[in-house]
């Protein structure tokens, strides 16, 4: 049965107390190599938002309307990852054909989704905690949001960070990863507002 | 530095290139896991055979893949040993395989098994690769049982689940929270490139 929660709590919860990055680790990745850079950060940011609605949508039929009803749950993680293939391969065409300048911003980003943790990792635990459709799409597109928000706060804070005075050791990705810390201790302080397991 | 002897092999995954220091890869579905030494065990573990079985078969069909469709092959190749590691789990011990929930999944999108497939076996015989994939693997357990060590002892004053400080010992709940994570992994890789530096200069 699907969880009683309403969406909007599961919307803001998505966002903010359980951010798919900062306190489920997914998509670290690419988190620390694009967010290097602004723009890439944005281009991104968009993609991942508009992949992970997509694809928890489709997973989210396919699971129920295909794989339960032939009691082929054991497969789902191929079955997932297929879906997330095929949909990154078609979305890309389509923005191609559609619009240039939309393919400019986010074409570049969409091969490297396919293999995103976040975008699988959402597709699980919609599975796993029985969300219905409506919750599983709020749920793909409140995470997305949130990755897209932590990933555009980190290389905003990356433009001063990297130019600071660090111990050599530290350089790159360790003050990187302590700054994410620091990100993730804030991200928590919003706990107390509201939780969904 | 690309020595392809199996000791070269050995030191260079263990050390000169480790999957987690040099690399910062594959920390997606792991550092989750993490507060917790009998949970990291079992999800390192199963990283290192998915890795090795995974560049042993890439290595082996290397010549019947396509080039174009490569990645997809070998994605669905890393997904088949995942499911294998998950049915095991489950039935053997299925405590372990609730606690770890998706991460099990997630093995499949971890960026280190991909690039090892992509970088080693592509171009090398089955048996080196596969050896190449059991010791980056263990590289990259190596790392996490030392995360998971001082995140479980900080945290809940245990060690496989064994009390081993005293009563008296408050607990950081900080340890067990996403956070300390970042701050290990940050300080872990400190202590490394600032040990490899010293020997760069040297």
């Amino acid at each position: 049965m699907a969880p009683d929660i309403s969406p909007f709590v599961l919307f803001f919860a998505s966002i903010f107390t359980s951010n798919i990055l900062l306190s489920n680790f997914l998509g670290m990745c690419s988190f620390i190599s694009v967010s290097k850079d602004y723009k890439s950060s944005n281009g991104l940011g968009m993609a991942v938002t508009f992949v992970v609605t997509i694809t928890t949508a489709l997973n989210w039929i396919v699971y129920n309307y295909i794989l339960i009803p032939f009691e082929l749950e054991y497969l789902r993680y191929i079955v997932f990852i297929i879906v997330i293939a095929a949909t990154v391969q078609v979305l890309e065409m389509l923005i191609e054909r559609v619009s240039t300048n939309l393919y400019m911003a986010l074409g570049i980003f969409l091969p490297l989704i396919t293999v995103n943790c976040a975008i699988l990792g959402v597709a699980l635990f919609m599975q796993l905690r029985n969300y219905s459709f409506i919750q599983s799409v709020i749920y793909g597109l409140g995470s997305g949001l949130g990755w897209w928000l932590a990933i555009m706060a980190l290389s905003a804070i990356r433009q001063k960070v990297d130019k600071a005075p660090v111990p050599t050791g530290l350089k790159g990705p360790g003050i990187t990863l302590i700054t994410i810390g620091f990100m993730a201790m804030a991200f928590i302080g919003f706990a107390g507002m509201l939780s969904v397991q | 530095m690309q020595n392809n002897s199996y000791m070269g092999i050995l030191k260079n995954n263990l050390w000169h290139n480790n999957a987690i220091f040099i690399q910062i890869l594959g920390i997606c579905s792991t550092l989750a896991v993490t507060n917790n030494l009998i949970n990291t065990s079992i999800m390192t573990i199963g990283v290192v055979l998915v890795m090795g079985f995974t560049n042993l078969t890439v290595s082996a069909l290397k010549s019947f893949m396509p080039r174009k469709v490569r990645m997809i092959v070998q994605t669905l190749i890393i997904s088949f040993y995942v499911i294998i590691v998950d049915i095991i789990l489950r039935a053997y011990i299925p405590d372990v395989s609730r606690a770890l929930g998706p991460y099990v999944g997630l093995i499949i999108t971890n960026c280190i098994i991909m690039g090892r497939a992509e970088a080693f076996a592509q171009s090398n015989k089955p048996l080196i690769s596969f050896w190449d994939g059991i010791t980056s693997g263990t590289g990259y357990m190596l790392v996490l049982l030392a995360i998971a060590f001082f995140r479980e002892l900080l945290g809940f004053g245990t060690l496989f689940g064994f009390k081993i400080l005293p009563e008296s010992f408050t607990s950081w709940t900080i340890m067990v929270m996403p956070p300390s994570a970042f701050f290990m992994l940050a300080i872990f890789i400190w202590i490394a490139k600032s040990i490899m530096v010293k020997g760069e200069n040297k």
